[in-house]
């Protein structure tokens, strides 16, 4: 026989599932958070998402080129995830060179060193979210006043988010018809409740991602501010204006459900929604930032490797066990 | 809702290219090439020598022990050798070599096509024929099929459950089977419960046979006692826990057997050579095989010999296509890749699949990204990249503990994985290491 | 003032107490341990191999000052030196043991052993063997996917890119013998170094009979039993269609890599023979 016949052990077909499509397929979830931020916050958040995006990927190729010097893989999207995300995380009036800032953090201390996509124990797009919060305060706690189609950049009108508005008694809370299209104070791409929502169904669909993470954190919230608020309706928010305020819905979706810093099992899964909503409830309610869905996130990553070794999933013929 | 197993679980295109062909009789070959070793077990105790002329179902070779099975010769002939030969596990096996003359059968076997459904035969003479025939489960695994016969002591079978379900991609055999001998398979069914004793028979049929779930269903109006299970078209339905899971909505416990829950599984393609074997007498000398593949000219299903070259039956097929990549000896998600085509046809091969070379390389592996799919899609509940870690890290004591034993290789983690990397065979060689390390253990 | 004394009273008192538990502690739960544990362990390589059978350094040491007599004990990485050290600090006497070395009984290069089909799965040979033969027709040669290598801890073995096959540099292997059990094809053998690090071994484990064998490898060993024949000390047994040398009987005359027609045997480390060169005009 002339031809050699290849060998290799079961199976011999593959789903044609790749990195790549799976990294795309959130990339097209967040195309109408995109949208949404650039109708009410214009220029600005372009210019923020923009910088973020093409910095975070620059930023890895140059890593991955001339550090590592391994094989270039910037073509899997997941930069363009990571800084997609960090610009949602960040006000759209923001000055660049912060924008620069927190892409180097997050690709070059939260991703690549612990050997890129898969191997980062934090969600990148967050640890350079929360090192500028914590590096310039002052320019991550002012947002820009919702507008349509506002044209200017750095100088544009600021006021206050909703949740800042209940941390400090001030203001009016906007209505729950806007809060739900977007139509209020916030970062880049935590404003639409609808876009955000949007993009979580079309994940759902594309079974990118399973209704675990999400569902359960904006329960665990929705339930304990409940609680609060029953307690004691004039200190505490209604349960609605927690979950659509604040960067909540884009956390749960979006950050929390990262793959390489959420755990492997449903069980697992369920142990981490609960902590996170748990952690940011606590950190808005009594913290001292009004918002903590980045800090309760960040917290369970950390928790991640342990739930995945002390939480199995349910195993075939386990409940025999019991009769 | 149709019925289905609980956990993991995938649904890959099913590719049954040759669902519609009727099951052809293959012309008797020139040669056939018989191995000892069909079965898992012992290898039988040879009983020819090299000259000896044989009929169509002479007894070549005897069961050598409780897990073994006979052999019986699928022509008639003369031994030209007894030597090593190129088997589908990769590795040479003692076959017989019988050159082909004429078409004689032993005068015990009825060869008509009449069916017969009456039987007296009592539970202890159906096993004893079962046995004599060399009979083996016939869906791949090849256990011999008189020990599932005799449950252990204290265990008994409610339920004989039969697998209709062919889950693999490609694979259509067991479909035309149903399709052509329904009465017959049928009465095996019978016969096989009264052999164990079980009050109810279960054909469980993935929804994807919408044909042959009707025919059955229209067959089984005049047995009361067994059931058609439609099923929801999910591989690995076919394994065997999942499909008692499917059926009784019993899980078995790691380790164990279906008996524990009171369940016995049977091929199709089994209960049919039961059939054949308590009815006619006629031992396990043919059975039913898909060859098929995308740029395979005539994709079909044939009764062929045991022994018959898989080449012949490509050939047969239309020829093997130009750009061949990989020929299949089962179907494409538990089949062995084959290193030659001069390999034998033997009981438990269900079909032949050609793969063309573009699909069969497998893609670069990149890194786990942790995305979890193999881990939602385990049937067994496993967490198939820790264990994929952990063998290659070769700690077998973390393997060990995370159930690495439990695995049935069903393949559904490489298949899912995105980042392509090869999870089952890092997980076989744990498997096989663990399993070892356990049973050192216990001695 | 108070203050400063009370404190001084009260981080004594503390202190005191801590010395007074610690003293009682080590005095009541001291564990004996002989010095010469020690002192051999300073003489051992430290590579915690494993090969000497302990599972590490110090247990190997352990054994040696519980056990009194060496002649049961080595190390094979240190090598008769290092025991002859240890012997010096217990006052015993050591056995002179032969040196060993890992052979790969394998020489199915490429040409000698065409490739018949490809193989795409892991680079692993635990992996291949499970699930065939190997990509030759011979199934008991080397795979080339380097189990030994990734077990050798002393960097002895390594691929060669050009045969595909297993190749052992003497000068690194200590006859740890991890890799022996790292073979699935069961291809590696501890033998002796030899005179000079002179040796002779059959190089092929194909147990397939001899026609198929040699159809399989130009240079398998077809059981012919010529070897067995020209041995003058009965070295050479045939068993299941192959052949193998011992040790022990071998006295390196050469004879049997001369008969053997296909060149499975090998001979390392001898003097190229000298070819008498002869005159054009003799013949």
């Amino acid at each position: 026989m002339s031809t050699k016949l290849i060998i290799s052990p079961s199976p011999h077909i593959h789903s044609g599932d790749t990195i790549e499509k799976n990294m795309y397929g959130v990339l097209i979830a967040l195309i109408p958070a995109s949208l949404v931020s650039f109708y009410f916050f214009g220029l600005g958040s372009l210019i923020v998402t923009l910088v973020s995006v093409c910095s975070c990927v620059f930023f890895e190729f140059f890593i991955q080129k001339y550090i590592l010097k391994s094989k270039i893989r910037i073509s899997d999207g997941s930069a363009f995830i990571t800084g997609l995300l960090l610009a949602f995380n960040l006000p759209s009036n923001l000055p660049i060179w912060i924008v620069v800032i927190g892409a180097l953090v997050a690709i070059g201390i939260a991703k690549m060193p612990y050997g890129g996509l898969g191997n980062n124990i934090f969600n990148p797009a967050l640890v350079g979210r929360v090192f500028l919060l914590i590096s310039f305060p002052g320019q991550m706690t002012v947002w820009p006043v919702p507008g349509v189609f506002p044209m200017q950049y750095t100088d544009a009108l600021t006021g206050a988010t909703t949740l800042n508005m209940i941390k400090n008694n001030f203001g009016e809370i906007p209505s729950y018809t806007s809060m739900f299209l977007g139509n209020m104070g916030g970062s880049v791409g935590e404003i639409s409740a609808l876009a955000l929502l949007l993009g979580f169904a079309y994940m759902l669909w594309k079974k990118i991602i399973t209704w675990h993470i999400p569902v359960v954190t904006v329960f665990t919230v929705f339930a304990f501010t409940g609680i609060m608020y029953a307690v004691d309706p004039m200190i505490y928010a209604h349960p609605l204006v927690h979950i659509l305020s604040g960067g909540l819905l884009l956390g749960a979706i979006f950050m929390a459900t990262d793959y390489a810093t959420s755990p492997m099992t449903k069980r697992g899964m369920i142990v981490y929604a609960v902590g996170i909503g748990l952690i940011s409830t606590v950190i808005r309610l009594w913290g001292a930032y009004p918002e903590g869905i980045s800090f309760a996130i960040l917290i369970m990553n950390a928790f991640t490797p342990l739930i995945n070794i002390y939480v199995k999933p349910k195993r075939f013929g386990e409940r025999k066990k019991n009769d | 809702m149709l019925k289905t197993f609980r956990i993991g679980g995938i649904h890959p295109p099913e590719n049954k290219l040759s669902a519609n062909a009727e099951i052809e009789n293959f012309p008797v070959p020139r040669q056939v090439i018989i191995p000892l070793a069909q079965h898992i077990g012992a290898p039988a105790n040879l009983l020819v020598k090299k000259g000896d002329l044989v009929q169509v179902g002479t007894l070549l070779a005897e069961s050598a022990g409780f897990i073994s099975a006979n052999i019986h010769s699928s022509v008639s002939g003369r031994v030209a050798k007894i030597d090593q030969a190129m088997g589908a596990s990769g590795y040479r096996k003692m076959s017989v070599f019988i050159d082909v003359e004429g078409d004689e059968w032993d005068a015990a076997i009825d060869k008509s096509d009449i069916f017969i459904d009456t039987c007296d035969f009592t539970a202890k003479e159906i096993i004893s024929k079962i046995a004599a025939a060399g009979i083996v489960g016939m869906g791949g695994a090849a256990f011999p099929t008189l020990v599932k016969l005799n449950p252990p002591l204290g265990m008994s079978a409610e339920i004989l459950i039969v697998n209709g379900v062919e889950c693999e991609p490609y694979l259509t055999s067991d479909h035309a089977l149903m399709m052509s001998k329904g009465k017959e398979i049928l009465v095996g069914t019978q016969l096989l419960m009264r052999s164990l004793g079980a009050l109810k028979g279960a054909i469980g049929i993935e929804n994807n046979k919408k044909d042959a779930i009707k025919l059955m269903k229209e067959l089984a109006l005049a047995y009361t006692d067994i059931e058609i299970v439609p099923l929801k078209v999910r591989y690995p339905q076919g394994g065997e826990k999942q499909l008692v899971e499917a059926i009784t909505n019993r899980q078995i416990a790691s380790g164990s057997l279906p008996i524990s829950v009171g369940a016995v599984v049977q091929n199709i393609g089994t209960v049919f050579a039961v059939y054949e074997a308590v009815q006619k007498n006629k031992p396990l000398i043919e059975r039913v095989i898909t060859v098929t593949g995308k740029h395979l000219a005539k994709p079909c299903n044939l009764r062929v010999r045991i022994g018959t070259s898989i080449a012949d039956l490509i050939e047969y097929a239309g020829g093997l296509p130009e750009d061949t990549g990989k020929v299949i000896f089962g179907g494409p998600m538990m089949g062995k890749a084959l290193v030659t085509m001069a390999v034998p046809v033997v009981k438990a091969c269900s079909g032949i699949l050609i793969l063309p070379s573009l699909e069969s390389k497998r893609e670069f592996a990149s890194d786990c990204i942790r995305c979890a799919k193999c881990v939602d899609v385990c049937p067994m509940g496993l967490v198939p990249n820790y264990l994929m870690t952990v063998s290659d890290f070769a700690d077998w004591g973390k393997a060990e503990k995370f159930d690495i034993v439990d695995c049935i290789e069903c393949g559904s983690c490489t298949y899912i994985c995105p980042a392509n990397r090869p999870l089952l065979d890092y997980i076989r060689i744990g498997k096989v290491k663990v399993g070892s390390i356990i049973r050192a253990r216990k001695n | 003032m108070n203050l400063i004394i009370l404190a001084i009273c009260l981080l004594a008192t503390i202190g005191s107490l801590g010395a007074l538990i610690l003293f009682v502690a080590s005095k009541k739960f001291e564990v004996y341990e002989d010095p010469r544990i020690g002192d051999i362990l300073a003489i051992l390589p430290s590579a915690n191999c494993g090969a000497c059978g302990y599972p590490s350094c110090s247990g190997f040491a352990q054994a040696c000052v519980a056990a009194g007599s060496l002649a049961a004990l080595s190390c094979p990485v240190g090598g008769q030196d290092t025991m002859l050290e240890v012997a010096g600090v217990l006052g015993a006497t050591v056995l002179s043991a032969n040196p060993m070395v890992a052979v790969v009984r394998c020489a199915g290069d490429c040409l000698n052993r065409p490739r018949t089909n490809i193989y795409d799965g892991i680079a692993n040979c635990r992996a291949a063997s499970l699930l065939y033969g190997g990509d030759s027709d011979c199934s008991y040669g080397c795979l080339g996917l380097g189990d030994c290598v990734k077990v050798c801890s002393f960097g002895a073995l390594s691929i060669n890119p050009k045969t595909l096959l297993a190749e052992i540099d003497e000068s690194k292997c200590t006859s740890c013998g991890v890799c022996v059990a790292s073979c699935p094809k069961s291809l590696i053998e501890m033998r002796r170094k030899g005179p000079q690090s002179r040796r002779i071994y059959v190089s092929c484990m194909n147990k397939d009979r001899g026609v198929l064998a040699r159809k399989a490898c130009s240079v398998a060993c077809i059981s012919c039993s010529k070897c067995q024949k020209a041995c003058p000390f009965e070295a050479i047994t045939i068993e299941d269609n192959l052949a193998y040398i011992d040790d022990d009987k071998c006295r390196l005359c050469n004879k049997c890599v001369e008969v053997c027609p296909t060149s499975s045997i090998k001979a390392f480390n001898f003097p190229i023979k000298k070819v008498k060169l002869v005159k054009i005009e003799e013949i």
